[in-house]
């Protein structure tokens, strides 16, 4: 690629307050799933307009307005969302509703806010952009995919400036409990905290809103460089660590030159081998940091790796928290991101201190 | 102007037709796919559907799937289509192939079936849960292909085979893949036909694109793909013709409804023509989003308006042929625009029989054959995503 893309505002909505970094407080749950720890919404969004609004457009417009004013921009050349499976609270109150009144009198509000794009669509719509708007759905790369569109629209039009991408999605009280029942949720409560400490099947879950404001020209404020982001269907098992040199080779580094690693570890033994083989070999010597137990697991989850890399490459700290082994890294310079889900999906990112 | 991207591959399943053949027969003698639902259970049997007369157990079957198989019906039209796309363009599927879909129902299909099972706790049918993902629908089809590399999905509405068009040719343009499956499915869900019944923008009766006294959509189910290939790959393969052509703007207007101006429409259509790097007196055809709601019909019109003034190519929508088959639109549409480009003819526009009276337009009703170089292909969806794409003919 050849332009460089830096990351110059963050906005969150997650299960974890955001003093993690100055006070590393933690939040506690002792459920399988759980809710994000709401700000106060209308700051950011007009009575009238989210008295109609589900959680995932509310995060999201919140979070996308969060991170563009950290970054001083009005409107975007381009606003790309990823989210896993969208809109699902209205989705399933349509789906309830037409079930329960077999077809009959049904009303659209729920209708014309399922769809996936509705979150972009809204966003859009709150800042009057008109510029270009995608959302990509596809499990755990759906904000990866967003990443990758915003760094080829940065290297074919010279005359961009900013890029607004993020990652939204939401739980619902009837499908995300449905995980339950195949095995990706763990089949007990356990505190959250623990979660890396189990050796069973399935994860823990919650919901977020993850905005960045993208951008390929510096500020004082800038939190990190976005080197490259990779996705990849499927890798057989035996061949993750090939795959992660390879990668890195095409950014001209060596394992070595990766200080800290973040990895997606969710407590599902059928999976974890994936991140537990590059602890042992190729990245032994590296920091590696895990995230999961803090704000759960759901498709765009990584998001909050990005934020995590953002604010550990800007501030030169790393919340202990964090970590997955003792290994110091005085000055983080490159953070590679390694993320999937059910051994599928796979997605890398490297980012860097400028 | 440019080159474009080749387009070496292209399959289709819809209501007129399971392949590219049968579609292209079904358009030159104006048969429509428009019948009342007999595959999908639900009481508005009134609504007129573009529904694709074969059960799930009969495409599982022919394709060859186990019993306990978790294809969603969109995964299983979209499976025929690719199939079609890859064999015409006559290579294997390698770790260089990406595939890029565009879906927007998913697998609500599932979802919907088992959702009080679910809700009941009931695990006879888990394999399903995740169908609620519209990644699952895609993931099953790359499956069914050995696609182990760049697999992704776009859900922009009704917009979304376009876009996954669009994506897949910037990807070539960048030498981020060598070829690429791009295209979208959707198939006919109890979800989406109350959705959009509930909103009363259906119509129960065959629908009228263009026409002063149109009444609504037609809802439809189909899937479409096309293979594109970078320059380097042809080595003197034939191509079907090329995209040359993308733009993508929002309304930013309505979640539902487009702005009375069509501002989002002229703005994707105004980037697409910039892209392509020609005048809009290049475009020889429009295949038109037209769906025959009053709303769309009218805000199209106003944005042709503005990019064409008074030069306004031939132009017909053929969603009276298949109904609207939502994030997969874009996709058979694009299908459409390269028969138009290979056989040097503008489908015909059906039901039309009265000018509307804000803009007077008049598509094209009869089948017609001319010379056709540039064709332009209009998508737009819920959430203001607007997107045009620009087809052009091989070799000229």
């Amino acid at each position: 690629m050849g332009n460089k893309i830096y990351i110059n505002g963050i906005g969150i909505v997650s299960a974890q307050e955001e003093d993690l970094f100055s006070e590393g407080f933690a939040s506690t749950y002792y459920e399988n799933i759980f809710p994000v720890i709401s700000p106060n919404y209308r700051d950011f969004i007009k009575p009238m307009a989210l008295r109609r609004m589900s959680k995932a457009i509310k995060m999201g417009i919140t979070s996308a307005k969060i991170a563009l004013k950290e970054a001083e921009i009005e409107v975007p050349d381009a606003i790309i969302t990823g989210t896993g499976e969208g809109c699902k609270q209205d989705t399933e109150k349509f789906l309830e509703n037409m079930l329960d009144q077999n077809e009959k009198l049904l009303t659209p509000t729920s209708f014309i806010q399922s769809t996936h794009n509705t979150i972009g669509g809204q966003i859009a719509l709150n800042l009057g952009c008109k510029n270009y708007n995608v959302t990509y759905t596809q499990n755990s790369v759906s904000l990866e995919t967003a990443l990758l569109d915003a760094q080829m629209q940065f290297d074919e039009d010279p005359f961009l400036n900013s890029i607004l991408v993020g990652g939204v999605d939401e739980i619902s009280e009837k499908i995300t409990s449905f995980r339950k029942l195949d095995g990706q949720l763990k089949s007990v409560p356990i505190k959250n905290l623990d979660l890396l400490k189990e050796d069973s099947t399935g994860t823990i879950t919650s919901e977020g809103a993850y905005f960045f404001a993208l951008s390929n020209k510096r500020k004082e404020n800038t939190y990190a460089e976005i080197q490259n982001v990779s996705i990849k269907n499927t890798i057989p098992p035996e061949k993750i660590n090939e795959e992660i040199e390879a990668f890195l080779e095409t950014n001209k580094l060596d394992p070595a030159d990766i200080d800290t690693m973040i990895l997606g570890m969710n407590g599902d033994n059928r999976y974890d081998y994936f991140y537990k083989n590059l602890q042992q070999k190729l990245f032994k010597n590296t920091t590696q940091l895990a995230y999961k137990h803090l704000v759960g697991d759901f498709d765009t989850a990584s998001g909050y790796a990005i934020y995590l890399a953002g604010n550990i490459l800007k501030s030169g700290k790393i919340p202990s928290i964090l970590k997955l082994n003792d290994i110091e890294s005085k000055a983080p310079k490159n953070i590679l991101i390694y993320n999937q889900y059910l051994g599928r999906d796979h997605s890398l990112i490297l980012l860097s201190a400028f | 102007m440019n080159k474009g991207v080749a387009v070496t591959g292209m399959g289709i399943f819809s209501a007129i037709g399971n392949n590219t053949a049968a579609n292209y027969r079904s358009l030159i003698l104006g048969k429509h796919g428009i019948s009342s639902s007999e595959i999908l259970e639900t009481i508005h049997k009134n609504l007129p559907v573009g529904e694709i007369k074969i059960s799930n157990e009969s495409l599982a079957e022919d394709l060859n799937l186990p019993e306990n198989h978790s294809f969603s019906r969109a995964a299983l039209l979209g499976a025929f289509a690719v199939k079609e796309a890859v064999t015409q363009s006559s290579w294997k599927i390698d770790n260089e192939t990406g595939f890029i879909s565009g879906t927007s129902v998913g697998g609500m299909d599932a979802t919907e079936t088992y959702f009080k099972d679910f809700t009941e706790g009931k695990t006879d049918n888990n394999r399903f849960i995740r169908a609620q993902h519209p990644g699952f629908t895609t993931e099953k089809i790359a499956e069914y292909f050995g696609i182990t590399e760049f697999v992704s999905t776009i859900s922009t509405a009704c917009s979304s085979g376009a876009n996954a068009i669009m994506l897949g040719a910037r990807m070539i343009k960048a030498g981020k893949l060598k070829r690429v499956i791009v295209g979208g499915t959707d198939c006919l869900t109890k979800f989406t036909l109350n959705g959009f019944n509930s909103l009363m923008i259906l119509s129960d009766e065959q629908c009228k694109p263009f026409d002063e006294s149109r009444n609504g959509l037609n809802l439809g189910e189909g899937a479409a793909y096309l293979v594109l290939e970078g320059e380097e790959e042809l080595n003197g393969k034939p191509v079907l013709g090329r995209i040359s052509g993308y733009g993508n703007a929002n309304d930013a207007f309505h979640q539902t409804a487009s702005s009375e101006n069509g501002e989002g429409a002229f703005l994707a259509m105004q980037k697409a023509l910039k892209t392509a790097g020609i005048s809009s007196k290049k475009i020889d055809y429009i295949n038109a989003h037209g769906t025959a709601t009053r709303n769309n019909d009218s805000a199209e019109t106003e944005a042709l308006k503005r990019i064409f003034s008074k030069n306004l190519p031939d132009f017909s929508s053929t969603k009276a042929f298949t109904g609207h088959t939502l994030a997969a639109a874009g996709a058979l549409e694009a299908v459409y625009s390269l028969l138009s480009l290979q056989n040097q003819q503008v489908f015909s526009n059906l039901n039309f029989s009265d000018p509307m009276q804000s803009s007077g337009f008049i598509p094209v009703t009869n089948l017609k054959e001319k010379p056709i170089k540039y064709v332009l292909s209009n998508s737009f969806g819920f959430g203001g995503n607007c997107t045009s794409l620009i087809f052009r003919k091989n070799g000229e």
